[in-house]
């Protein structure tokens, strides 16, 4: 007996929408079914709906901050109406106001859209779908996931509205902002409820990771070798190993921390002096490089958390739209290997300028720049996969071809602040800003919105309109390449990032045009997003129906489920795969599902 | 599930907790290299450990003893003594924690304390590497008490090993987790 028998029996093979009666089956009522859902799917959309939320309040916020930066000596009136006096007054966004919205809007984008809103979402989806499975090796701890997920959400948004304000010491929460209350406002409540919401996180991304691992090296239906395994899937396996191996590390730093903050250690802290109490600090003897390098030690993974389920996404749809197999899948695979090793091997580039001995600040320049192979690696087979393909410009697929575009931009200065000399100028500059976002915010983002088009018609069985998300396209990527290309401008002449006002620094006065341009763009983008949520929203309920069991002529096993799959999503047996996922354009057929049986008059390359 | 033809894959949950352990070492891999790299710098306080955390190693691999003859008579399906062995089990687990909780009071009492101003890092470290250590070990008494309520209330006649087989893995890991620990920090004083 398979695997999937021994725990899926439970869940009863099927209920399509119209079968209404199945006896032997558990009566599904509202709260089962879309709360306190067990069902891989429903998951999947509690946490993208969540996630798009969290995008929603962490873009506005960057709104609200760009505002400050573009326009620094107007006041607009509304805004303390708005906001109240604490963030705004006289319409004015205030200096604690500024870094309180810069730090929510890291934390809030980076950990709860773009690691649990993208990896929360499709490896929940994808996984059981296309690896054939009826649902995770454990559905009650992939609930749990969604719910520790949507706990640190609530205490994160309840610490925006503290009387002293979220946390403000920016989202890698360096102590001493992070372990001192009186260090500034935003350390005291709001750190506390910074700390325990990313401490909830972190069980969230834990109990979620166990359980795609689990799954995809355990469940996979007969004939579903790992070698034949769509690279979506190698994607968030290796996703999930960078996560379980790196969340406990940065446990660890905030359990120190709280200890700092909490019961009077000296681990990060020191005898520094504290301006706001004009004494020194009792402490003696701590180290806060010590929490960068447990921070790091899972920040540098966690931006490859954040990549790597978009690059899985983006190559396959690649191959869909361009109906050619994914070139060099191996070599895929094995970049994917590489970089996730690699991940665990280069924390401390983010702390060339941190007093490291110059010496080990070589090796870890060395390691970095050795990420580039890999990388590059990927791209060449994206664009060769691309090249003389038969090509669809489906809006999954535009997204997917932005992504690859965003993804060379942003890879290309990994090289200049890879190197520790160059570093030591460009670190803490707008340049890093720019790296950053391009190849990791925006690239990312990129594949979260290939994927839901993509994926759309799977999800909620209709699709999205296609003239809105052409409109969406351009003007994110038009709007995302007028945001972060100047900023390296700015980096490189030395405009350093987190402050509040540039107008009064000589030296960056003759940016202040620079910058009102790019809080502009910044509205307009943030506008346009407001397009997908609408289509989006529209769609779920109104959208075109579809009526195609597989809309892209795509091969891999979720488009053999029926257009609305139940719990369990095949309504009989688990289909049995006989061959890789990539057959396209294959001895003269547009496309060979992964179900069908190998011909004898096949040509033998890759089954 | 009673009659389970053999299969080759492992079982998932048995799975799962491997996946579990291995982020578990993470963490403490976190915590102990921490450890190092405070201890190389200055000011780090050298001290005793306590005798007590010798007497709650002795207690943490009875428990180890207890936890294997309780899976063994569980798949021989002897339920009394299942039960009897799972309730050793229990209490040694929380008999190990009380311990390692006085040898944190023993410190403080030989003027060491482990947190407040005048602590050093060297003994706040061991309050939560240890402190941490033992809520795991916690955890482990509390699904030991859930699986005894269980047998207790137990109507088939069906047995499914793999529950006791994944509690009595991570049991053992506790255990080895502890040792590992010990040695780390006689190791380095
Ligand atoms: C060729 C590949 C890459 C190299 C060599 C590279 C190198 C670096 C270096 C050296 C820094 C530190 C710069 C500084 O703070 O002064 C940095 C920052 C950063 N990189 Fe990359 N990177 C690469 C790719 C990526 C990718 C793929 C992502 C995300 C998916 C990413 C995300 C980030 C982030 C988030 C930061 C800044 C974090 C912060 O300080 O707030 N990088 N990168
Ligand atoms: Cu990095």
């Amino acid at each position: 007996m398979s695997n999937a028998a021994v725990l899926h029996s439970n869940i009863g093979t099927m209920h399509d929408d119209h079968s209404a009666h199945h006896e032997h089956h558990h009566q599904e009522t509202f709260i089962n079914k879309y709360v306190f859902s067990q069902d891989h799917k429903m998951i999947a959309k509690q946490f993208l709906i969540t996630g798009m939320v969290w995008a929603l309040i962490g873009g506005f916020l960057s709104v609200l901050f760009r505002m400050q930066l573009g326009f620094p000596e107007e006041s607009f009136p509304w805004l303390e109406d708005l906001l109240g006096k604490w963030w705004a007054a006289g319409g004015r966004i205030t200096a604690q106001g500024y870094y309180a919205l810069v730090t929510t809007h890291g934390t809030v984008l980076v950990f709860f859209v773009l690691t649990a809103g993208l990896s929360g979402t499709f490896a929940n989806f994808l996984i059981p779908l296309q690896i054939g499975a009826r649902d995770m090796a454990s559905p009650f701890m992939n609930m749990l996931s969604y719910w520790f997920f949507f706990a640190a959400g609530v205490i994160m948004l309840a610490s925006i509205f503290v009387q002293t304000g979220p946390f403000s010491g920016g989202w890698t929460a360096y102590p001493p902002l992070s372990a001192l209350g009186d260090a500034s406002p935003g350390s005291k409540t709001g750190m506390d409820m910074w700390i325990i919401s990313m401490a909830l996180f972190v069980v969230s991304s834990l109990l979620g990771g166990l359980n795609y691992i689990a799954t995809i090296l355990n469940m996979r239906t007969k004939g579903m070798s790992m070698t034949r395994m769509p690279l979506t899937i190698w994607a968030l396996l290796f996703t999930a190993i960078l996560g379980v191996l790196s969340f406990p590390v940065l446990l660890s730093g905030f359990i120190l921390l709280i200890f700092d903050r909490n019961f009077g250690t000296s681990f990060y802290l020191s005898d520094i002096f504290l301006a706001s109490t004009n004494t020194a600090l009792p402490n003696e003897g701590g180290s806060a490089i010590l929490f960068q390098h447990l921070f790091w030690f899972l920040g540098h993974p966690e931006v490859y958390i954040i990549m790597l389920p978009a690059m899985g996404m983006v190559s396959e749809i690649i191959s869909i739209n361009s109906r050619k197999p994914i070139f060099g899948y191996l070599a895929m695979v094995g970049s994917l290997f590489a970089i996730a090793t690699l991940a665990f091997l280069v924390w401390a580039h983010h702390m060339f300028v941190t007093g490291l001995n110059p010496f080990l600040g070589s090796i870890f320049a060395l390691l970095t720049l050795l990420i580039a192979l890999p990388s590059s690696i990927k791209v060449f087979n994206w664009l060769t996969t691309l090249w003389r393909g038969n090509i669809r410009l489906t809006p999954g697929m535009l997204f997917a071809i932005g992504f690859v575009s965003m993804f060379i931009s942003g890879g290309l200065t990994g090289i200049w602040v890879g190197n520790a000399t160059l570093d030591i100028h460009l670190h803490d500059t707008y340049f890093v800003i720019a790296h950053f976002h391009l190849v990791m915010g925006v690239a990312s983002m990129f594949g979260m919105f290939a994927g839901v088009y993509h994926w759309f018609p799977k999800m909620y069985g209709r699709h999205m309109n296609n003239t809105l998300a052409y409109i969406h396209f351009w003007i994110t990527l038009i709007g995302a390449y007028l945001i972060f290309w100047p900023m390296h401008y700015q980096g490189l002449a030395g405009m350093p990032r987190r402050y509040y006002d540039y107008s009064i620094w000589e030296s960056f006065k003759q940016f202040s045009e620079l910058n009102r341009f790019i809080s502009i763009v910044v509205f307009i983008t943030f506008i346009a997003q407001l397009l997908f949520l609408i289509n989006f929203f529209y769609s779920i309920w109104k959208g075109r129906k579809a009526t195609n069991l597989n809309p892209y002529g795509a091969n891999t096993l979720e488009w053999t489920t029926p257009i609305n799959p139940g719990h369990g999503n095949w309504p009989g047996e688990i289909p049995e795969v006989h061959r890789w996922a990539y057959d396209y354009g294959k001895d003269g057929k547009d496309f060979i599902t992964q179900t069908t049986p190998v011909g004898e008059e096949e040509s033998t390359e890759h089954h | 599930m009673n009659n389970q033809p053999t299969t080759h894959r492992i079982h998932p949950h048995k799975f799962t907790l491997w996946m579990a352990i291995g982020s578990i070492c993470m963490m403490f891999a976190g915590l102990t290299s921490a450890y190092i790299v405070k201890r190389n710098q200055d000011n780090f306080l050298e001290f005793d450990l306590p005798i007590i955390f010798w007497l709650s190693t002795i207690v943490i691999i009875l428990s180890s003893v207890t936890m294997h003859l309780a899976l063994k008579a569980y798949k021989a399906r002897k339920t009394n003594k299942f039960k009897m062995f799972i309730t050793a089990t229990a209490a040694l687990g929380a008999l190990f924690a009380a311990m390692q909780a006085v040898g944190f009071l023993d410190l403080e009492n030989h003027g060491i304390p482990l947190i407040g101003f005048k602590s050093n890092a060297a003994a706040s470290f061991i309050l939560v590497i240890l402190g941490v250590h033992a809520l795991h070990v916690l955890g482990g008494v509390v699904a030991l008490v859930i699986t005894f309520v269980k047998a207790l209330f137990k109507k088939t006649n069906q047995y499914n090993n793999i529950p006791v087989e994944v509690l009595s893995t991570y049991w053992h890991f506790v255990g080895i987790l502890w040792i590992y620990l010990l040695v780390f920090l006689i190791w380095l004083r």
